[in-house]
């Protein structure tokens, strides 16, 4: 804390030296312009005439939403089903891919820093691109369905995945490890009986945690033919039913409720 | 024979992951029941699969040259519509998640205002962002303003609920102690509560920024601005070097994103 001198010779104290002051000072000035100038921007790219009638549209949209048509929601069985899988199979074909990956990128546990980079570049560059991409690459390739979005949802959950495991694993008490490679334990034989037991709890929270995500992204997967309830919510906008899409939305609010709750639950049962 | 007495004879087994096992048997058959009906249900078109093999290949390939150079103009603006989106978003999200966050905060908060800003939480962080931005952009109409109020709507849910459970577990004894000195409201929350949940609140607005630059870049696929149409568009004329490109700067922001991000909380901490 600097201390300076008052023209009484007293000495007079303050939180930061007069230099850090005005580079605070500078800092707040970057930045606010920094952020007026990207609404510029926005501001420019923006029909200001819609946003006027913003609140009009809003209030038409939920009048149109009310009452919602509880006679659609027998067909969403399927459809929701079908979302389900996507989420749960799609985590564990994630874990499946994921679990190896994990080891490689751990710096305890890696063969050679080289292949742990590999390992880290593919946590990355799953972790970078939203499962919703994913599935849109997939359905060109794959074709319009369950499978691609499946797939979407297992490409996604690698980076995600990966990167918590990881993390987990670098945090692990190595005692155990050294006793056991003390026994004249092979690097498998390691790693089943001195790292596995010390991580499963923490895998088994990341991979519920990840199927909860899973579910929420899944919904949407549709939007663009990767299969479950999003087909239906396409179509019913594009159709302009906005009283099935109320219906789809309530589905989705409550499923996604209620995943949250398992997953929070078993988390809250194996920590 | 139970697991004591056959380690005592040297065969020892390693303890099971589920102690109770009728838990764990009914877990096991139950996944196996789900797993059958699950993929008897999926149809998968093999004919389709196998047509499109090719095109995997291509993308696959794609990635060894992408072209950054044909669609130059387009992926120039959509990523600075994608950036300047996230920026702008962040900052209104994180400004009006901190009073939701303190709304939400049981230990804070009186009873009707936490229901309500726990109300709030849980209506942004169910719907994916990509929902709210097909209302948005029917409301705002088409362009990057639906998107940016889309990103700053889910921050909201996601920077609230993170700050009101920092704000639950912080350390009682200083606000008690500023309390003590007869500070009122505001005082308390500005020298008791903010210089605790400060660090984590920018570790987590950096984070949050990043999040929303990665979703920045698929709500753009229903209309409300950024990278994601150019990138939707190219995908769905198989353009794939054109989307090898665009995928590759996102991976790259996203690394600087968290690489900086990295360094300001160091800093901060």
């Amino acid at each position: 804390m600097p201390v300076s001198t008052t023209p009484q010779g007293q000495p007079a104290w303050r939180l930061r030296t007069t230099r850090a002051q005005w580079l605070g000072y500078l800092a707040w000035l970057a930045g606010i312009s920094l952020f007026l100038l990207c609404w510029k921007l926005i501001s420019d790219n923006t029909m200001w005439v819609f946003v006027e009638d913003a609140g009009r549209q809003g209030s038409n949209l939920i009048g149109r939403m009310l009452p919602p048509q509880w006679g659609y929601a027998h067909r969403l069985w399927k459809p929701m089903w079908d979302t389900l899988n996507i989420a749960t199979l799609g985590t564990l074909l994630g874990i499946a891919m994921a679990f190896p990956v994990a080891f490689l990128a751990a710096r305890n546990t890696t063969p050679h820093p080289l292949v742990r980079s590999v390992a880290l570049v593919i946590i990355v560059s799953s972790r970078s691109i939203n499962s919703l991409i994913w599935a849109m690459l997939l359905v060109t390739i794959l074709g319009p369905g369950v499978l691609a979005g499946i797939i979407a949802i297992a490409l996604r959950s690698i980076g995600f995945i990966g990167k918590l495991l990881y993390e987990a694993i670098e945090e692990i008490h190595p005692t155990p490890v050294e006793a056991i490679s003390a026994t004249g334990a092979g690097r498998l034989q390691v790693m089943s009986y001195g790292v596995l037991p010390q991580v499963m709890p923490a895998f088994a929270g990341i991979s519920v945690y990840r199927w909860d995500i899973n579910i929420r992204e899944s919904t949407v997967l549709g939007l663009v033919g990767a299969g479950g309830i999003g087909l239906q919510l396409n179509a019913a906008i594009n159709s302009l039913a906005w009283n099935q899409v109320s219906v789809i939305f309530l589905m989705i609010f409550v499923t996604v409720l209620v995943s949250e709750w398992i997953s929070a639950r078993v988390r809250h049962a194996i920590i | 024979m139970s697991r004591e007495q056959l380690a005592s004879k040297g065969k020892w087994r390693r303890l099971p992951f589920i102690a109770d096992p009728t838990l764990r048997w009914g877990l096991a058959v139950g996944a196996v029941i789900y797993l059958v009906l699950a993929l008897s249900t999926v149809d998968v078109n093999w004919a389709r699969v196998a047509e499109g093999a090719s095109r995997g290949l291509n993308f696959l390939a794609a990635f060894a040259q992408p072209d950054f150079i044909s669609r130059r103009t387009d992926i120039v603006n959509g990523l600075l519509e994608s950036l300047t989106m996230t920026l702008t978003s962040t900052v209104i999200g994180v400004a009006l998640a901190i009073p939701v966050g303190l709304g939400a905060a049981r230990n804070i908060a009186p009873w009707p205002v936490y229901l309500v800003c726990r109300g709030i939480i849980t209506v942004s962080r169910t719907f994916q962002e990509i929902i709210i931005a097909i209302l948005f952009v029917v409301m705002f109409g088409f362009g990057p303003l639906a998107g940016m109020i889309t990103l700053a709507f889910a921050t909201i849910g996601f920077m609230a609920k993170l700050l009101a459970e920092d704000i639950e577990d912080l350390d009682w004894r200083q606000v008690e102690a500023v309390r003590a000195t007869g500070a009122s409201w505001w005082q308390t929350m500005n020298h008791a509560v903010q210089p605790q949940v400060m660090p984590r609140l920018i570790g987590l607005s950096m984070y949050r920024l990043d999040i929303n630059f990665r979703e920045s870049a698929v709500i753009g696929i229903v209309g409300a601005g950024g990278i994601g149409a150019t990138l939707n568009t190219s995908i769905s004329r198989y353009e794939y070097d054109t989307s090898a490109a665009i995928l590759l700067i996102i991976i790259a922001i996203v690394l600087l994103c968290e690489y900086s991000s990295s360094h300001v909380r160091r800093w901060t901490q």
